[in-house]
């Protein structure tokens, strides 16, 4: 019988105003995978700062045993000194710098300052093999993917002699490939005695690893399910309080003609010039319709889309794009909008929103002229525009004078949509609209995909989630390396089906 | 105290004070920022005023203080435009240098007859400073070189054409005096000057001068327009605002604020108007300060400065042509860079080498004072004026009493990082 590893007991966490976590319990065993799942903002990342003394002891009321000592950090050097290793979401690596530097940034091998660069290289060699990374140690951050980032964050914990390492969010940006070998990394990890705490969205990759599941809502612990009991359906309800019985609201499709239809669409890279991006797309969407890009990351579906978007990616662009069967000019984005398309980013932090400005300014960005005259604002109007919108999209927060860089993921997300909405597009390109949104707000965001729909608008929308997509839309392309490799009508699409296509194109390609 | 907030509710007086007291509470912090400014400008202002035993508010030292300071503040305008925009301009001081320098060829020493004119001077350099402006904004907007380094070039290089057209170390001058007028003029008095007190006469039958209280009337009735016009339309947004359901500010609170404005206004109004009347320049400058405050808070075109500044991919994404909003944001300071030139050499009466060499600096100082953010996207034009006041004040208060040019750098260099510890303080702490 294994024993407990980390007890963390009556953890209560004030916020001015707000208790952010009241008597949480979690109990971790060595040996395990034990996830911890909850809403945004339920507390699971504000429990993994208090565990890795982010806030320090004393800030907060309950105690933390690790190893049957009772732990007060009082910053997170002295948590990494005991083994204990969180991995961001936001990955924390220096792009310009080189793996082996960032592994060992703050730790290096060094005498008086001086170091010892062989030293570190060869064990950032040993360490990358154990992760699986196939990579010279010297290479530079910025020039490797994402999935191999995370591997070398997961390599400096290792190098930290790690004894209980924290994931938030590990695959929230990777592709479905990359976040199974993380997942099987993790596995392997396991066999060899490590202890994993893993904070996820995703409940089928919960589903596949943990030993345990607790379940936080609102701040509070909600149970701890063993492995026999986890499923996707009861971690749900035990996550929102209530059972999701669709994850999907219904819609009742009212499809009509071609509106918007894309014709051998080629696209090169902005920086490696003789590198093909897109590789003739032909694509078509029609009123009413809901239809889905699937694909693994780095397939070419957002370059697609903002290359389509006002040209906002790569160069050489050819190929011909027709609204109503009438050819369409798009070679800047205000085009673009004039012409009523629209493009909801998948990184709306970093192209969605202005985050030092509030709620009311963001949602008329797109659209000044319809608060305007000459011109000049209609503070009056812009106003109700901007209260309208927050009531439409169902926008939690004090006012519309909240910044929002304050919400929270999925309200922030809610923001872009209403600032696309208020623009009136006819076809909206929603790409990735619900990653790393919690599930009650994925519903909200299903809800306005099909209210849109049925309102007879044409939409696209880019997910590398399947069950959503199959979930949402009407019909399916399927994308790989630049490619079209399949189309289905959603009916009888199944993720298989489009694992198969993806594969399918692979081949195809080399 | 909050009758005049949302309807109250039925449990009670107490309830509703405190509700009054939250939302009066939360609108003085809000906007702390902007009354802390002004607040300490005013402080700053007394404690000149004490320890140069009176002189800082004299009628004469006022018109001073404005003739010295304005070309800060109006390049401060410019400047606060490419800040919030996210950029930087080190350039101006020179630019400013050279406009001056270019004026003064025209007018004295170049034979161009007609084109002399200071007027049509004033426009050619006003041309000239926005194609210096489009020059620059050309590499930063469309070829994406760093504002800084753009910039730092453009300094380097219209410092050295200043110099080189005014034939190395010389002056040149005199500027003819209707071009003076820029700076050192005060509006007619179409209405003709009210005597309050009559002059005291001595012995002799002469009248001593600065005795006795003579009111320049025009002044006077245009500041009294003006602070009705403030009161009035401050009134009507807020009844507007109302209507609609939408106030924060507590309605004591605005009123305090109307009236503190006011007053010192009218306090301003009445010493300049014992004096000779509103100086040229403040005028000019109080109108370029009201269409700026109008564009950055009212104006499309502000709002998209702000978007492009606070988060420049995503202004684009929305449509918004941040490459010509670059351009225009410096075509803007070129121009402004150019008046400010016109009015440096317009109150020196002749164009020197030197002129507005470091004031970059100040101007730069004056926007960051005013609550502006390094990184763009946050900042206020009122802010701004402020912080120009407040480098003024200090530097003519410092003078009076007689402190060491050196170590008013040091205060001034103080009193910036001051500032901006404040502003970082706060946002921390909200």
């Amino acid at each position: 019988m294994a024993s407990t590893i980390l007890e963390m007991r009556d953890i209560t966490k004030t916020f001015p105003g707000v208790k952010a976590l009241s008597n949480v319990n979690l109990s971790v065993e060595e040996g395990e995978i034990h996830a911890v799942v909850g809403e945004n903002g339920a507390g699971k990342s504000t429990l993994m700062k208090v565990l890795s003394g982010v806030y320090p002891s004393g800030t907060y009321e309950g105690q933390i045993i690790f190893r049957g000592q009772e732990c007060s950090f009082k910053g997170i050097h002295d948590s990494e000194h005991i083994g204990i290793v969180i991995i961001h979401q936001e990955l924390a690596l220096v792009p310009m710098l080189s793996i082996a530097e960032n592994i060992f940034l703050g730790n290096e091998h060094a005498t008086y300052g001086v170091i010892d660069w062989d030293a570190n290289e060869t064990r950032t060699s040993a360490l990358l093999k154990k992760v699986g990374l196939k990579e010279d140690p010297k290479t530079l951050i910025t020039n490797i993917g994402v999935g191999k980032q995370q591997l070398v964050e997961i390599a400096k914990a290792l190098s930290k002699e790690v004894k209980l390492l924290i994931l938030d969010e590990p695959t929230a940006s990777l592709s479905e490939k990359d976040s199974q070998a993380l997942l099987d990394l993790l596995l392997e990890f396991k066999r060899q005695g490590m202890t994993s705490i893993l904070i996820s969205h995703k409940l089928n990759e919960v589903n596949r690893v943990a030993d345990k599941v607790t379940v936080i809502r609102d701040g509070r612990t909600i149970e701890t399910l063993p492995r026999k009991d986890i499923s996707e359906d009861r971690i749900i309800t035990s996550m929102v309080g209530r059972s999701l019985d669709d994850r999907f609201p219904p819609r009742e499709p009212q499809i009509g003609d071609v509106i918007l239809e894309v014709k051998d669409w080629s696209v090169y890279h902005p920086i490696h010039a003789e590198r093909q991006v897109i590789k003739n797309i032909n694509l078509n969407v029609r009123k009413g319709e809901v239809v889905g890009i699937a694909g693994l990351m780095g397939a070419g579906r957002t370059e697609f889309a903002m290359s389509l978007f006002g040209r906002s990616y790569g160069r050489h662009i050819t190929g011909e794009v027709s609204l109503h069967g009438k050819p369409l000019d798009l070679s800047s984005v205000s085009k673009a909008v004039a012409n009523r398309i629209a493009y909801v980013t998948e990184d709306r932090k970093t192209y969605g929103l202005n985050l030092i400005d509030h709620i009311k300014h963001n949602v008329t960005l797109a659209n000044l002229s319809g608060v305007s005259s000459r011109g000049v604002i209609d503070d009056m109007r812009e106003m109700s525009v901007a209260n309208d919108y927050r009531k439409k999209t169902n926008i939690r927060a004090s006012s519309v004078y909240q910044l929002t860089g304050n919400l929270s993921g999925g309200n922030q997300q809610k923001v872009v949509l209403s600032k696309w909405l208020f623009a009136d597009p006819e076809v909206l390109i929603l790409d990735e609209p619900t990653r790393g949104i919690d599930v009650g707000a994925k519903y909200e965001i299903y809800t306005i995909i099909a209210r849109l729909a049925a309102e007879g608008k044409a939409i696209i929308v880019i997910s590398s989630e399947m069950p959503e997509l199959l979930g949402i839309s009407d019909r399916i392309y399927v994308m790989n390396e630049g490619r079209i490799v399949g189309e289905m009508a959603a009916s009888d699409a199944s993720q298989e089906k489009i694992m198969r296509a993806i594969v399918r194109g692979e081949g195809k390609a080399s | 105290m909050s009758t005049e907030s949302a309807p109250a509710p039925q449990s009670g007086v107490a309830e509703d004070v405190k509700h009054g007291q939250r939302i009066a509470v939360s609108a003085l912090t809000t906007n702390l920022r902007e009354y802390g400014l002004i607040i300490a400008l005013i402080v700053i202002m007394l404690f000149f005023q004490y320890t140069t035993s009176g002189t800082l508010f004299k009628p004469v030292n006022l018109s001073n203080l404005v003739q010295q300071n304005s070309f800060i503040i109006v390049m401060a305008l410019g400047m606060l435009l490419v800040i919030i925009s996210g950029y930087i301009d080190l350039s101006v001081g020179s630019v400013a240098g050279f406009i001056g320098a270019l004026a003064a060829m025209m007018m004295v020493i170049w034979p161009l007859g007609v084109f002399s004119n200071p007027l049509v001077v004033s426009i050619v350099c006003l041309l000239v400073g926005a194609l210096i402006g489009a020059a620059q904004g050309y590499w930063i907007a469309y070829h994406r070189i760093p504002s800084f380094i753009v910039t730092l070039a453009g300094m380097l290089i219209f410092r050295g054409i200043c110099q080189a057209l005014l034939g190395g170390g010389s002056s040149v001058g005199p500027l003819p005096p209707s071009f003076k007028q820029l700076s050192s003029g005060f509006i007619p008095d179409v209405i003709g000057p009210l005597t309050l007190i009559p002059p005291t006469v001595n012995a002799a039958g002469k009248t001593i001068i600065g005795s006795g209280l003579t009111l320049h009337m025009t002044t006077v009735v245009l500041g009294l327009i003006a602070v009705l016009a403030y009161a009035y339309f401050g009134f009507r947004t807020r009844r507007k605002r109302e209507r609609h359901g939408y106030e924060a500010e507590p309605f004591p609170l605005f009123v305090i604020k109307t009236l503190v404005g006011s007053a010192l206004a009218l306090f301003l109004v009445f010493q300049f108007a014992s004096y000779r009347g509103l100086p040229v320049v403040l005028l000019v400058m109080g109108v370029l300060i009201s269409l700026f405050v109008f564009v950055t808070k009212r104006m499309t075109i502000g709002r998209r400065i702000y978007a492009m500044g606070g988060n420049a991919k995503a202004a684009q994404l929305s449509g918004i042509n941040t490459e010509r909003l670059t351009l225009l944001v410096f075509i803007n300071m070129g121009v402004l860079s150019a008046l400010g030139g016109l009015i440096i050499a317009a109150r020196l009466g002749q164009a020197v080498p030197a002129a507005g060499l470091g004031s970059e600096l100040d101007v730069i100082a004056a926007v960051f004072i005013g609550g502006a953010s390094a990184m763009g996207g946050v900042g206020q034009v009122i802010g701004a004026v402020v912080g120009g006041f407040i480098m003024g004040v200090m530097n003519n208060g410092m003078s009076i009493m007689g402190v060491n040019v050196d170590w008013q750098q040091v205060v001034k260099g103080l009193v910036l990082l001051g500032a901006v510890i404040f502003d970082v303080y706060n946002k921390n702490k909200a």
